[in-house]
């Protein structure tokens, strides 16, 4: 059995996973769905949010805001935070605007989570 | 001289949900703010996590505010930024607003004021630290400043002291930049911040946490070049013998919040010494008629969430607000409490969906939350465990309570076995 805190809300809902006898995954602990999924995703391909800053070429606005737009595999973080390194923004893009589209190959794409450019 | 209705001092989350709200109540509302830009602090907290409740989205901090404030311009409402208040005068049934921006002093004339104006961080200096007094000593609101609106890394070798969310945030934040963090260290024996935070932003990264310890000291003379950390006792004093020397060039603080009040408590507005904020009624008035409060002013959320609908509660009351006397009691809320609001209930209000929001005091089990009304419990829930960093929000209708009548209404909360 391993025990787990839920990152999915502020709730922190503190989990329980084992399997049971059919080898299946039961989640106790949980106050809703998003707990259950949590628990078994980080018990098979824990995967995680990243946001961060790239850099664009407009001196008033050195960074702009990113995110990935789903969730990628926790051991790719640091591949992605290398990929935005090498990025610079020219063009006054906006809040949704993909910035860097499939990075690594992983399905997801950089967006800008402002319209900081734009205002 | 320009009047209004409602005018709303900031335009962070709180202000501009305050002022979509009055304006939507039918004000002539006016928000004032002192940055260049709209969006308070949300500006810079670039990580997701927000809107969860309101939207049923996990944003980024910009993502969410930037949906108010494209709102609050679809709408046409007043704003003025790079505009400072520096006075307010509070007359017989109106207040006179006195600002300063590169136009010089304007003066605008106002029927209510939401004071909108968030909280401050605690500062190194309000913690005691000895040493010298060299650059690289940061509050984790200046860090997260430098790193994501600036794009500078302030640091490549930090301590973090104080668990507070934006500290733990910045840990996460910082390493994700190439900066080696080397530890949190915590004075009180459990976390200040969100549980889940301990986890996705320090377990994640193998980032050690340090309960019972603090820093002691400071070194270098430009720059600081390391820090003393030491164990400390119950009652937060660091224990002699304990002491340890790191390396580090920068110490990056995360001590708490403080509601920033300065208007108010010019206004004579009277504060609550458990929440650093006005004392308010289930309308979110203050002690004076006509000033309204919202957001961090009032008491230090963890959720923006929270934060945007005591906005708009305070807006829709700001523009519906009409003189009259009102007839208060006083909500208690007994020791184990760390606090709640609202402190107060006027009896003759609308009181059927009034917010509360508390915290208790200590981390507490399995435990029941039970409204008392003249003596009678009149409601109560059970809570599975209760932690002083998760706040907790309930609506409840006082009004079928009996509160109309009433003489006393107090919370309690019970630890069950």
């Amino acid at each position: 059995m391993k025990e787990l805190v839920c990152i999915g809300c502020p709730r922190g809902c503190q989990l329980k996973i084992e399997k049971n006898n059919r080898d299946e995954w039961v989640v106790t602990g949980n106050t809703c769905k998003r707990g259950e999924a949590f628990a078994i995703s980080e018990m098979t391909a824990p995967k995680r949010t990243i946001c961060s800053v790239v850099k664009t070429a407009f001196p008033e606005t050195p960074v702009l805001p990113v995110r990935v737009s789903a969730d990628i595999p926790k051991e790719r973080i640091f591949d992605v935070m290398a990929q935005l390194r090498t990025v610079t923004v020219t063009e006054r893009i906006g809040r949704g605007d993909v910035v860097i589209p499939n990075v690594l190959g992983l399905g997801v794409d950089i967006i800008a989570t402002s319209n900081i450019l734009r205002t | 001289m320009e009047q209004y209705d409602v005018i709303v001092i900031g335009g962070g989350p709180a202000g501009l949900a305050a002022a979509i709200s009055a304006h939507e109540n039918g004000a002539k509302t006016l928000l004032i703010e002192r940055e260049a830009r709209l969006g308070g602090m949300l500006k810079q907290c670039i990580h997701d996590g927000f809107g969860l409740s309101r939207f049923g989205e996990r944003l980024a901090g910009p993502e969410y505010v930037e949906r108010f404030i494209d709102r609050f311009r679809a709408l046409g409402i007043e704003a003025q930024t790079r505009t400072f208040v520096t006075r307010v005068e509070r007359h017989e049934a109106s207040f006179t607003v006195v600002t300063v921006n590169q136009d010089g002093l304007t003066r605008y004339g106002t029927k209510t004021l939401i004071l909108a104006t968030g909280c401050r961080e605690r500062t190194a200096k309000q913690v005691s630290i000895h040493g010298t007094r060299p650059a690289g000593v940061f509050t984790a609101g200046t860090a997260q400043h430098f790193t994501n609106l600036l794009g500078v890394l302030p640091t490549k070798k930090c301590v973090i002291l104080g668990s507070g969310d934006i500290g733990l945030i910045m840990a996460r934040r910082l390493t994700l930049e190439g900066a080696q963090v080397l530890g949190v260290y915590e004075a009180k024996p459990t976390p200040s911040g969100l549980t889940r935070n301990i986890h996705q932003c320090l377990h994640d990264y193998d980032i050690p946490l340090h309960l019972s310890h603090t820093v002691t000291r400071v070194f270098g003379q430009d720059r600081l070049t390391g820090v003393e950390i030491a164990e400390v006792d119950n009652a937060m004093k660091p224990i002699p013998g304990t002491e340890q020397r790191l390396e580090c060039d920068a110490l990056i603080v995360s001590v708490g919040l403080i509601p920033e009040n300065e208007l108010a408590e010019s206004l004579n507005v009277p504060l609550d010494a458990r929440t650093n904020g006005p004392v308010c009624d289930g309308q979110l008035m203050t002690e004076v008629p006509g000033v309204f409060s919202c957001g961090n002013a009032l008491h230090v959320n963890d959720l923006v969430d929270y934060v945007s609908a005591s906005g708009e509660e305070a807006g829709r009351n700001a523009a519906h607000y009409a003189q009259r006397t009102r007839d208060e009691i006083v909500l208690g809320a007994s020791e184990n409490f760390q606090y709640l609001v609202p402190q107060r209930l006027d009896r003759g209000a609308d009181n059927s969906a009034v917010t509360v929001y508390f915290r208790s005091r200590d981390v507490l089990g399995k435990c029941r939350v039970t409204l008392t009304v003249d003596g009678r419990a009149v409601w109560s829930k059970q809570y599975p465990f209760l932690r002083p960093p998760e706040m907790q929000q309930l609506t409840l209708d006082f009004g079928s309570f009996g509160i109309a009548d009433a003489a006393s209404a107090q919370f309690e909360i019970e630890v069950e076995a």
